[in-house]
This record gives C-alpha cells, structure tokens and sequence, in this order.
C-alpha cells in the first residue's frame, strides 16, 4: 500500500489545530512551535508530491485515494491531484508556513508584530482553514470538495472577527462570509441537479467527479446550470461584479489571514469554477464563455483603475488582486490551450505575490500602526530586506518579465488574443496601470523621507519574517526564469479539460 | 575551451547578471571590495567579447553562436542567442561601457552594493536584448533592462528623480505595451516566437486575420512595433521622457542610458520592423523620415537652447538619434539598392559612435557637476585656465559629437547622408541644415564652460575647482581612442556591419 | 399472540417505565439535608439516575431491541419498525441529555417530579413513534404534552415560567381538539382507525377531494402546533423564553421530532396517494415557516428567543424532505432531525450553563465568552454552525441532504427559498458568535471570570460536540440508520 500522502497533508493541519488547542493557554510559544512544525511538516510533504508530480511526468489524476464515504449516495472521500491541483496544493503549504513565521511576531511591547492574542485559538482556526483548503484542491468527490470549500470559509469569519482591523472588521468578517456562503450554497444547487441528472443519464448515482465529467449532461441542462454553477464559486474568486467582499476582507483580516484570504482562498474560488463549473459544464462554458470574458475584462481594467486611486496599502492591493484574479478569470473564459495554461500559473504566482505582498504590508503596519500611503514613507531604511521583498513582488504584479507573473499573464493574453483580440488590448490597459501604482507606492512607502512621527518607532523585520519574504520571493523569480518548472505540469491538467471541451 | 566556444554568448549574457547575486552576499560596508569586484565583474564580459569580436566569421551569412535552450515550452519560445555583425556591435558597444560607467561610478558612495548590483543587471538586460533571436526573449530583456535603470534614476538621481524615473518608466512601459500586444499576436498565430520562422511566416501571411485584411493588421501593429522604439530610440515627438531621465540620473546612469538603452530602440528597427514589416516599413519611410528630421532639427534647437548642461547633452542625443533613424528610413524605402546600404551602414555606425561620444559627454558632465554641484551653464565660464587637461577631453569629445571630420561622428553622419540624399533628397537636406545646428550648440557649450570670462566662484576657497583625476582619465581614455581610430581606419569595424547589412537588408 | 416481537416493540417504553418506578421509590431517600447551606446536592442524584437509566435503556434496546421486518403488535395498535425505533432512540438520547442538564437547574433539576415527568413524557413520545392507530396515536400525543405542560411551568414562582406552561398548555389543548375532530371524521369516513388500513381506504379513492382537504388541514394543525409550524408558532418563543432552560431544549427538539415522526408516519403511509395534493401545501407551510422564522430571529437581542426562532425555521428545512415524498427525503427528514436534535441541545446546553452563571440570557451576557472560557465558546462555535449549516458539522450534511432531496423532486423553488434563508440563518448565528468571540466584558478583566462548567454539564457537551463532529464527518452509518427508518414507509 503506498503511503497516502494526500490525506495526510489535508489532515495534518486539522490535527495540528487539535493539538493546539490541546495546550494551555499562556504557553503561547508552544503553540506556536506546534504550528511552525505542521505547517513545515505539510509544506514539505506538498512539496514532495509537487517534484513527484513533476519529475516523473506524470500525467492525469495522481496520488489517488479512495474510501467509500457513503456510498448509498455515491459519497466517497477520493483525493487525486493533477497537473492544475499539485502546484496549488504546493502553493496552500507555502502560504501556510510563510503564514504562521510572520504570525510568530516580536513580542518587543514597542513592535507587538504578529499575533500576540490567543495565538493558540487563532494558530487552530487558520489550520482548520488550510485543512479545508487542502482538502478543496485535493478532492476528487464533488460532495468532498463542498464539504472542504465550507470548511475553508467559515474560519475566515472568526479570524477577521477576532484578529481583524478595529474598524472595519465586523462589517467586512460578515460581508464576506455572507457573499461566500451565497455563492457557495448557488453552486451546490447546481452541483446537486449535476448529481440527479447524472444518475438518471447513467443510472449511476454517484458525486465523482471523474464519473459526472462523462455523465453526458445535455446541452440545454449545462446552459441552464453553468452560470450559477461558475459564479457560485467564482465569487471567491473575486469576480467582478462580485468582488466587492474581497478588498474589504483583506482589509480588515490580520496579515497571515489577508495572506491566506488572497494567496489561497481567491484561488479555491477560481479552481473550483474550473473544476466544478468548465471540467463538469463544457458545453455551458463553451456557451457563456463571453460573459465570463466580459466580467473578467472588467475586473482586470477597473481592479487596476481602483487600485490606482487607493491610499490605503491594503486596499491597494486588495484591488490589485481583483484585477489579476480577473487575469486567471480571463485565461479560464478563453478555453484553450495557452489561456487555460496561463490561468493555471497564474493562480499560483498570484498567491505567492499577493501573499508575499500582504506579508510586508503587515510588517509595515504591526510598526507603524498605519496603512495609509501619505503617512508612510523611508521604510527602506528600516527594514530593507521587506523593501527588496516588496519590489519584487511589484515585479511580478506588473507583469515583468523574469518573475512569474510574466510567465503567467503571457500565455493568457495569448489565449485571449485568439478569441477576442479586443479584449486583449483593452485588458492590456492594465499593465500599464499597474506599473504606475505599483511603482508609485513602491516609491513613497519605501523610499522618500520618513515622516517623524515614525522616526524611531520603527524596527527591522525579525529572522522569520526574512525567511519568509526569501522562500515567496525564490518561488516567483524560479518560475520567472525556469518556467519549465511548472508550466509543462500545468500543461497536462490543461490537456485533460481540452479532451472534456472537445478539442485537441 | 570547447565549453567557452559553444556557451560564449551565454557566458557573456549572465555572468553580470551572476556577479550581481554573488555580491548579494558580499559586507554591504567594503564599498571599496564592492567597486573592484563590480568593475572586475563588468571586464570579464568585455574581454569575453573581444574574443568574440575576434573569432567572428564577417563573411559568414546569419547568426554565429548561436544558443539554444529550452526556456518555455508551453509556448513555442526558447532561450534562442545569436549574433550578427549588428548585434555584434552592440554587444560590443555594451560590454565596452559597462566597466567604463562602473568606474565612473567610483564617486558614488551611498548604498554601494545595490547601486552596482543594478548595473550588472542592467547590463544583463542590455546584452540580452542585442543576442536574442527570439521574439519573447528579446521582449524579456527589453522589460529587464528597465527595472534597473529606473531604480538607479529613482535612487541615485537628483533633485526631481520622482517625476523623472516615473516618466521614464511609464513611457517606456506605455511604449512596449504595443509591442507586447503585437508579439503575443505574433506568437498566438504562428505558435513560436522564434524570430526566422516568424519572419518567414509573417512575411508571407496572405487573407484575413481577425476578421480584418491582413494587410491593415499588419500596419497597426507594424505602428505598434514603431511606438515601442520610437520612444525609445526617442524619435520626436515621444522624446520628452529623454531630457527629465538624463538630468535626473546619476553620471554613470546616463552614460549607459545614452550609451546603450537608446540604441535598443534603433535595434528594434533594425532587427524587427525592417525585416517583419518590409512593406509597410517602405509605405511608411516618409513619416518616419520626416519625424526624423524633426527630431535632428528640433533637437539641435532644444539643445542650444539649454541652460543646463546635462539637458543640452541630452537634446544631443536626440539629434544624433535622429540620425539613426534617417538612415534607417532611407534604407526601408530603397531596401536592396546600394544607397540604402550605405545608409544603413552609416546608421548602425552611427549608433555605436554615438554611444561612445554619448557616453563620453555625459561623463564629462558628470565630472563637472561633482566637483562645483551645478549644472547651469550660466555658472560656468573660463575654466579652461583652471582645468586644462578636462578642458582638452571636453573639447576632444565634443568635436567627436559635432562630427568633426577625423573623428568618429563624421564618419557615420557622411555616410547616413550620403546614402540617405538619392532616397530622401528633401529630407536629408533639411537634416544636413541641422548639421549646422549641432556645431552651434556644442560651441555654445563649450563656450560657456571653458571659455569667455572666468567665473571667480570657482578659483579659490572651498569652490575650488580641481582637475580630472586618474581615474576618470581611465575612462576617457578608451572612449576616445575609439573615437580617433574609428575617425581615422573605420574599416575594421565597417567590415563587421556591412556584411550584416547586406545579408539583412 | 403475545410474542417476544410483541415485548420487544414496547420494549423500550417499558424500561422506562421500570426506570420511572425506581426513580419514584428511591428519590425520596434523597433528603434535603440542609437547605439554608445548598446542602441538596444528593438530590442531584435523581437526576444522575434518570440520566443514567436513559442511556441504559438506549444501550439495551439498541442492543436486543432491534426491530426487523416492520411488525405490528397489540392488535395492530402499535407498528415495531424501523422508523419508529430510530425516533424512539432519538427522543431517550434526548430525553437523558436533558435530565443532565436539568440537574443543576436550582430551581427545577433539585425535584424529583422534574424527572419523573420528562420520563412520563418521553414515553409519550416512544409511543408516538410507533403509533399505527389514531387513537394510540392520541393517547400518546396526551401523554407527551400534559407532562410538558406542567414542565414548562414548573417555576411556579416565576411568572415568565407560569405563563409559559399556561400558554403552552392552552395552544396544546385548542390544536390538539381541531386534530381529534380531524381524527373522527376519519374515522367516521372510513370506518377504521388503524393508519394501514386507512391507507387502503384512500387508494380505493373513497373520498372526495374536498372532504380530503378539510381532513388534511384539520390534522395539519395539530401536528403543525407541535412542530411549530407556522401560522401555529406562536406559542414557541414565549413558551421557550419562560420555561426553564432544559425543557426549552427538549420542547423545541424531542418535542418537535416526535411530531415529525407523526407526520412522516401519517401523510406518508394514510395520505400517500394523495401526496400531491398535500405536498404543495406543506411546500407553502415550509416556505413560509423558514421565511419568517428567520426574519424573525433576526432582530432578537435574547438568545433563547432567537433559538425558538430559529427552530421554527429549523422545522421549515426539515419539510422540505416530507415535501419531497421519497425514500431520499424521508432520509433526509430523519438525518435532519438528528442532526438538529444534537446541536440544538447543545445550544441549550450551553445557554443553561451561561445563564446559571451570568443570570440572564441576552446576548450582551455573552460578551467576552471566548476569554472566560475557551473550550465553552468553542462547543458553542460547533454548535452555532451547525446550525448554520456548515461543515464539518452535522448541520450542513443535513442540509445537503435536505437540499438534494428538494431538488430531486423537482421543487427547486423551494431549495432556493431554502437557501436563502439559510444566508439569513448564517447572518444571525454569526452575530452571536461576534459577541462570544469579539466583544469585551464592559471594564473587567474576562479570564478572572471563568464560566464554571459542572460535571453534567461537561459531560453532555462533550458527547453533543462529538455527535454534532461524527454526523458531520462519519456520515455514513447515520445515514445508513435514517435510511432504514425511511425504507419502512415506503
């Protein structure tokens, strides 16, 4: 029996969460000790199956486990990863251990970085979360993936509520929660007439989702059910018009949790549109792929305006992600081979960069006690290593080449230039805005002169924080300089959804 | 020596790039380790490049060296390296400048190790831009070589670095943006990027595309590609981020910003827009002719009217650029007659003299701005008696830049207007007027430096102006004796280029 | 005949009954030693033994009680099936859970009566599970509710608590006599008063459509009452505020499944031919009692008035499967009421063990619970959520199941009300939860403040959370049993 390392990564950090809520509460290194482990423990088996993944050139669902659940219904826990799942789940572990080292904090009464009230609760909270992350990217079982989707949901509620930005964070904790949950219980009406209607069609009733991809679902039926289906989950995804959850989330939540919230979540509600929405729905996704480009275009070019006109650093990048998640909805609406690859890159530069981003914003916050861009400034004094960390994660927003993101937006732009070229020049509009801002926020919060109030107050970012910053930042310029190591991976998860749409 | 053969353009390619992460882990307070080290790094390219000048075959026709490494699969594009005799010379010019900016850069004493890291980069991405065959790689380098370039503006510069380094960035940006759009339409078609097969299948691509005729396709994004370069070549009127970036970056910043960056705009010409488009390069030489005039006589203009020294040296490069492109649109018009070689000749010669006369001048600004802080011509006056020996490499390179006859600048300028008249009579007419006006602003500066009456301010006391030093002589010194051996015996490296051209164009 | 079949269907019944007698003789060696010093703490006991009794019974009779083919026993009075077993254990697991939390109510769990009546009770509910005649079906209706009518005054001098039993009991008393009037005409229609036979009246089409209707409705407001449907709702948020906390948690659970294992029983065996008719009814009566349950739970600032809002919601979801009339949302029914019976507990559960420290039951009592007491704010995250349907709790796949019944059978209408007002159910469970987790105690210092939490009270939180986690997570064996108990009706 081969050892089954998928289970063991979606459960481990559960378990973990267990064991932390097992300790006392005044022993808060402890806890933390426990997370760093797990979190390091998943990252390195996630890190395990993505070389397997990718050295052996495997190809299709791999890894795969399968226990009956409940099989009156066709319930079975069946996890598997593909070329499109593995990087994905390698990126959830990254976040995961980058998250928890900027968490640990510095418990210096001056800095107070990091999480410093009742780490433990909130150390178990966010593995629950990643857990349910975990399992989304890893299930094969249409029930199994709604089940982790909630799952990776509700502990957000609780962690902005509780570690979140005074002000805002009982309106967006609650906003967000509520747009997710919407989205998700719409796409669960559509999954489960996908299971009745499969079931009638084949006289299997099951939730596999490599059965329900030849379940023959008529055409009528997938134009019915594919919109819910997609924007149920895309709403995670940050979708425009459906993003407005979004920036206000990465706002309010405490770091680890922005980081989280955009390098990960925004990607469950992306994969899951494909996994559930264009994988299960081809024919309605061949049908509505316009709208899907339509919205798409939108967040990218007005995500990128918005996020220009921002004074707050989160809210900044908040918008910014809504515009490169429009890149991922973008590359997912054209369909094809290049737009469907870049998507899939692009999720996971984007989760490292945005994570990355989040990550030093929180650094520069837990210091200075303020976001807003006029009020910050020489920070590259301070903290130089962030100041690399951030610049170069603005790199790869921009799109610049040699970083990931590049490597990302490519081949969308070149899967939307051969289905609507318009939207692809009009979407270009972007990069250029994105340059302005980035490079604009870049300059006053890190160069310039530093106002006096924060001169003194601040301090360098500590060992974990850099190590942190390093690990995001090697993954973004690796993938910029090598795209062989994981675009080809990607590639075959891509092939598999062509042979469902019907093409090459 | 098998390995240096075959890897000799990667080789050159990478090792600043790989210097500059080395040094990432060098004591950011030997600032004197870090200029040596840094320099060493930028000669070991150079000397690399020397072999490589010397082991080129000039008669052979195509890329020599070529490289070629699987990069990214996914969309048809590879690590493609080669040169020609074009981009040879550049390769050269680059390798050239680089140590030479590098040791100008002696002076610079804040945050030593970042500032030299970015200029390894920087070279990287220059060198990558004239080596690559391959449409996406080409593009990769164009983009990387401005992160380092903007940051030195916007952390070395002076006063208003801000606006200067954002204009730059943004306009540069803006500019390739087209150029992004047309390569990934390109690369969408044709599924490579590799830059003969595009050339062969673009050339020939025949009906509808996008539901337009091929033909109108072709011209917008053939305008798309001109953008992009024009910019930064810069060619009137998108010239205007040129004068704020060079006053605003530090010496060693604007040599290679003049020296170097700008040529990657008329490489793009050369190596793109002529051989992609010919047809629409053809229909479309009179415009570029006559934005080139305008450049060559409005920049000329600008120049003279300058108060600030560095700004004049800037509108220069606008001038001479203007040039360069003069050439290259005579040569689009009449591509295959013996005219438009000789102008094609005239304008890459032209590049790499004015990258030399550039650099030059821009250093000697430089030298000047450090030792009094101001660059207002006004201030100046009468140093000549102070500082002799400046005074005697100022006018050395001026003359170089005013295309005196026995330097470089003349060579090139001749041959760009010799070859340029029989195509485009009235226009190169009209450029040669601006001849007339280039000699103007240069005297005019030296004037108002060296000559006329001495400003006291900078005779005694703590104003006191001293004379270039050994160091910046070293720089000088193979800057100028390219610009009299090129003036004098401009075959040697006429050779290289016309082979190019014949078999390009 | 009198077989073992015959003692094994009212097995469980019995040794209740046998429980209730030991209690009645012992309970009264347990004196009140000291009352001036608290020194009552044996009569706690009884409560340790109605507890203890009741998860003996559910072991024995799960153990030898196991019905199999459905049988029908004491001259077809009594039907010994699947269905009712699953109900009957439903309602002792719930019945002992109470008795636990009922122990250190001061006012209520220190009385021997206490227990006695939530035994007489529960046999009432037993006996409503496997009811197979209307007038067995009555009698156990009775004896359900008197005991709970008495129960839900049992604070005599409380007055919120007296007018809580006296309006329970007078709703109670006017619903329950429309029903038996709809009983009668039955019987006076069809000449029989077993449900089987009933049900082979109806498929002869004996009756008139309209008869039919008025019938339906008359024996719908009944049920409705108990289930606290609504437009028959409204004694639930008054009477669930008075009465003492434990019996709140057990009207609005046990009390409210046996009333669905009635009406599964009654419309899906009696009325099953006629499923069409009822079933748009009871569609709008779904619609609607989730509709305003949830508005209505909405602005409550009283979390035992919210929990009473939100069970009339929770009564609308778990329609959805009767209204679905297949083997699927018969199972989802019985999988919903698990579920909701285990986290509705403990939410009384904790409201009981808050309230008896804070003295009071609005919302602001919660603030800073997440300090005072950790592992308190987390069973009642658990709990909350599942409510709310969310996974890895029980609530959400009882909700999925819900759901998928709904849309099998086509009311996709109704799912989508459903989901709505789960959105809506989500919002207001969160609310709570913000003070547990988010808001402070007004100028003190939370951790010197802990929520005590006595053994009873540990020891039934800790076996809802498991439950609440094994339904969420190992669904299958649940599923497996709410499936049987579906397969009898069918």
């Amino acid at each position: 029996m081969t050892f089954p390392v998928l289970s063991v990564i979606v459960f481990t950090p559960l378990t973990a969460a267990l064991i932390i809520l097992m300790i006392p509460a005044q022993r808060k290194t402890e806890a933390r000790g426990v997370a760093l482990a797990a979190a390091t423990f998943a990252l390195l088996l996630s890190l395990w199956v993505y070389i397997q993944y990718l050295t052996q050139h495997l190809t299709g669902y791999q890894f795969v486990e399968k226990y009956d659940w409940l099989p009156m219904l066709g319930i079975s826990l069946h996890f598997g990863v593909d070329g499109i799942s593995a990087p994905l789940v390698l990126l959830t572990g990254v976040v995961m251990f980058t998250g928890v080292l900027i968490s640990w904090g510095d418990n210096n009464p001056h800095v107070m970085a990091g999480i410093q009230d009742r780490p433990r609760e909130f150390f178990a909270f966010l593995f629950i979360l990643a857990s349910g992350v975990f399992g989304v990217f890893a299930s094969l079982d249409l029930f199994m993936l709604f089940f982790f989707y909630e799952i990776a949901v509700f502990p957000m509620y609780l962690l902005i509520v509780i570690w979140g930005w005074i002000q805002t964070r009982e309106y967006a904790a609650m906003k967000l929660t509520l747009y997710l949950f919407i989205g998700s219980v719409v796409a669960l009406v559509g999954a489960l007439a996908m299971y009745w209607v499969a079931g009638r069609n084949t006289g299997v009733y099951t939730f596999d989702m490599l059965q329900l991809e030849k379940a023959g679902f008529s055409a009528s039926f997938q134009n019915l059910w594919f919109l819910p289906v997609f924007f149920g989950f895309a709403v995670l995804g940050g979708i425009w018009p459906f993003h407005n959850w979004s920036p206000d989330g990465h706002v309010a939540a405490p770091t680890a949790v922005s980081m989280f919230h955009a390098g990960v979540l925004m990607k469950l509600g992306a994969f899951a549109a494909l996994r559930v929405g264009i994988m299960l729905l081809p024919e309605g996704a061949k049908h509505w792929s316009w709208v899907i480009m339509l919205c798409a275009g939108v967040a990218v070019v007005y995500g990128a305006f918005i996020a220009f006109v921002q004074t707050d650093l989160k809210y900044m990048i908040g918008f910014s992600s809504v515009s490169h998640m429009g890149l991922v909805m973008l590359g997912l609406s054209t369909l094809d081979k290049n737009g469907l690859t870049g998507a899939g890159v692009q999720m996971f530069s984007h989760g490292v960069m945005t994570a990355l981003f989040f990550a030093v914003t929180g650094m520069i916050y837990d210091r200075s006690h303020t976001r807003q861009i006029p009020e910050l400034g020489g920070m590259n004094k301070v903290m130089p290593f962030a100041a690399i960390g951030f610049i170069i994660g603005g790199l790869v927003s921009m799109g610049m080449p040699g970083f990931s993101g590049f490597i990302a937006e490519f081949p969308i732009f070149l899967g939307v230039w051969q289905s609507q070229w318009l939207v692809a020049v009009i979407a270009s509009i972007s990069i250029i805005i994105t340059a302005a801002y980035i490079m604009m926020n870049i300059r006053k919060v890190f160069f310039g002169k530093m106002p006096e109030k924060l001169e003194g107050h601040m301090t360098d970012v500590t060992v974990l924080d850099k190590v942190a910053i390093t690990t995001l930042c090697v993954l973004m310029i690796g993938i910029g300089i090598f795209p062989s190591v994981m675009v080809p991976m990607v590639q075959t998860g891509v092939q598999h959804i062509l042979t469902l749409l019907g093409g090459a | 020596m098998d390995f240096l053969n075959t890897h000799l353009l990667s080789l050159i390619l990478f090792f600043p790039a790989l210097s500059a992460i080395v040094m990432l882990f060098l004591p950011k307070d030997e600032t004197r380790l870090l200029r040596w080290f840094a320099f060493a790094a930028s000669l070991i390219p150079f000397a690399l490049s020397l072999a490589l000048w010397f082991s080129f075959n000039p008669t052979a026709v195509g890329y020599q060296f070529e490289e070629k490494y699987i990069w990214y699969a996914a969309i048809g594009s590879s690590l493609h390296l080669g040169v020609d005799g074009l981009s040879l010379t550049m390769v050269l010019l680059t390798t050239l400048l680089t140590p030479l900016a590098i040791l100008a850069s002696f002076s610079v004493t804040d945050r030593v190790k970042p500032y030299m890291m970015l200029f390894l980069f920087l070279e990287t991405g220059m060198l990558g831009v004239f080596m690559a065959v391959d449409l996406l790689i080409f593009f990769v380098f164009w983009e990387v070589g401005l992160v380092p370039m903007y940051f030195l503006i916007n952390q070395w510069g002076s006063a208003n670095k801000d606006y200067a380094s954002l204009k730059f960035m943004i306009y540069t940006m803006g500019g390739s943006l087209g150029l992004l759009l047309g390569i990934q339409l390109l690369g969408a078609l044709f599924g490579t990027f590799d830059l003969a097969a595009i050339t062969t299948n673009w050339t020939s691509a025949q009906g509808f595309l996008l539901g337009f005729p091929i033909s109108t396709v072709k011209t917008v994004i053939f305008w798309a590609f001109v953008i992009a370069f024009a910019i930064k070549v810069p060619i009137w009127p998108f010239h205007t981020w040129l004068p704020d970036a060079h006053t605003e970056a530090p010496t060693a910043g604007s040599m290679l910003l003049a020296g170097v960056l700008l040529k990657l705009g008329a490489y793009g010409f050369l190596r793109l827009v002529l051989p992609l488009y010919p047809d629409q390069a053809k229909e479309f030489a009179w415009a570029l002719a006559l934005l080139a005039t305008a450049a060559i006589i409005f920049g000329a203009f600008a120049a003279y009217g300058q108060t600030d020294f560095k700004r004049l040296v800037a509108y220069s490069s606008v001038n001479h650029m203007g040039f360069v492109v003069l050439g290259i649109a005579a040569a689009a018009l009449a591509a295959g007659t013996a005219d438009a070689r000789i102008a094609m000749n005239g304008a890459i010669l032209q590049m790499f003299n004015h990258g030399l006369s550039a650099a030059g001048m821009f250093f000697l600004v430089g030298v000047i701005y450090e030792r009094t802080h101001t660059r207002n011509l006004n201030e100046f006056g009468g140093l000549f008696p102070l500082v002799p020996i400046y005074g005697g490499i100022l006018i050395f390179t001026s003359m170089a830049s005013l295309g005196l006859p026995g330097l470089n600048g003349f060579v090139s300028e001749f041959l760009v207007v010799r070859g340029s008249y029989p195509i485009l009579t009235p226009y190169t007419a009209i450029s040669m007027l601006g001849l007339l006006f280039t000699g103007a602003y240069i005297l005019k500066g030296i004037r108002q430096v060296l000559h006329g009456p001495m400003n006291e301010h900078w005779t005694h006391g703590e104003h006191q102006l001293t004379e270039i030093n050994t160091r910046e002589i070293i720089v000088m010194a193979p800057l100028m004796a390219l610009i009299l051996v090129i003036g004098i015996w401009p075959a040697w490296i006429l050779n290289v280029i016309n082979n190019a051209v014949v078999h390009l164009f | 005949m009198f077989t073992s079949t015959t003692f094994l269907s009212i097995l469980p019944e019995t040794l209740i009954l046998i429980l209730g007698v030991i209690l009645l003789i012992v309970e009264p060696f347990w004196k009140v030693k000291d009352p001036s010093s608290g020194g009552d703490e044996q009569r706690r006991n009884a409560g340790w033994l109605t507890a203890g009794g009741l998860f003996a019974v559910l072991v024995i009779s799960v153990l030898v009680g196991r019905p199999g083919d459905p049988t029908s026993t004491f001259g077809s009075s009594i039907r010994f099936d699947w269905l009712g077993f699953f109900f009957k254990m439903l309602f002792i697991f719930g019945a002992g859970i109470t008795a636990l939390l009922l122990m250190d109510h001061e006012k209520v769990g220190r009385r021997g009566e206490a227990y006695m009546l939530l035994l007489a009770s529960t046999i009432g509910m037993c006996l409503m599970a496997s009811a197979a005649d209307l007038i067995t079906l009555y009698l156990a209706i009775e004896t359900t509710s008197i005991p709970l009518y008495v129960l839900a005054g049992f604070m005599l001098t409380d007055e919120h608590s007296t007018e809580a039993g006296f309006k329970y009991l007078l709703f109670g008393a006017m619903t329950s006599a429309i029903m038996l009037y709809g009983f009668s005409l039955l019987y006076g229609f069809t000449g029989t008063t077993n449900l089987y036979a009933l049900a082979d009246a109806f498929k002869s089409g004996q009756l008139a459509a309209p008869v039919m209707f008025g019938l339906i409705v008359l024996i719908v407001v009944g049920l409705g009452f108990k289930v606290s449907v609504v437009p028959f709702h409204f004694w639930a948020p008054d009477v669930y505020e008075g009465a003492p906390t434990p019996v709140s948690g057990f009207l609005s659970t046990a009390s409210k499944a046996a009333g669905f294992a009635v009406i599964a029983r009654l419309f899906l065996v009696v009325f099953h031919d006629v499923a069409v008719d009822w079933a748009a009814v009871f569609a709008i009566l779904s619609a609607v009692t989730m509709t305003v349950g949830n508005l209505l739970a909405l602005p409550q600032k009283n979390l035992k008035r919210m929990l009473a809002y939100s069970s009339i919601a929770h009564a609308g979801y778990a329609m959805i499967g009767i209204v679905a009339v297949s083997k699927l949302g018969i199972t989802s029914v019985v999988f919903y009421l698990l579920a909701y019976i285990v986290t509705n507990l403990a939410a009384f559960g904790i409201v009981m063990t808050v309230g008896r420290v804070t003295g009071s039951d609005e919302y602001d009592a919660y603030r800073g619970l997440s300090r005072r007491s950790p592992w308190l704010a987390l069973v009642m995250l658990a709990a909350f959520l599942s409510l709310a349907g969310m996974p890895p709790f029980g609530g959400f796949i009882a909700k999925v199941l819900v759901f998928a019944a709904g849309i099998q059978a086509n009311y996709i209408w109704l799912v989508v009300i459903g989901i709505l007002n789960s959105i809506v159910g989500l919002y207001y469970y969160l609310n709570v939860l913000k003070y547990v987790y988010l808001f402070r105690m007004e100028k003190e210092d939370e951790e010197a403040h802990p929520i005590a939490v006595t053994r009873p009270y540990a020891i039934a939180l800790v076996v809802l959370v498991l439950g609440i986690i094994l339904l969420g997570t190992v669904f299958a064996p649940w599923f497996g049993f709410s499936n049987a108990a579906a397969m009898n009706l069918f």
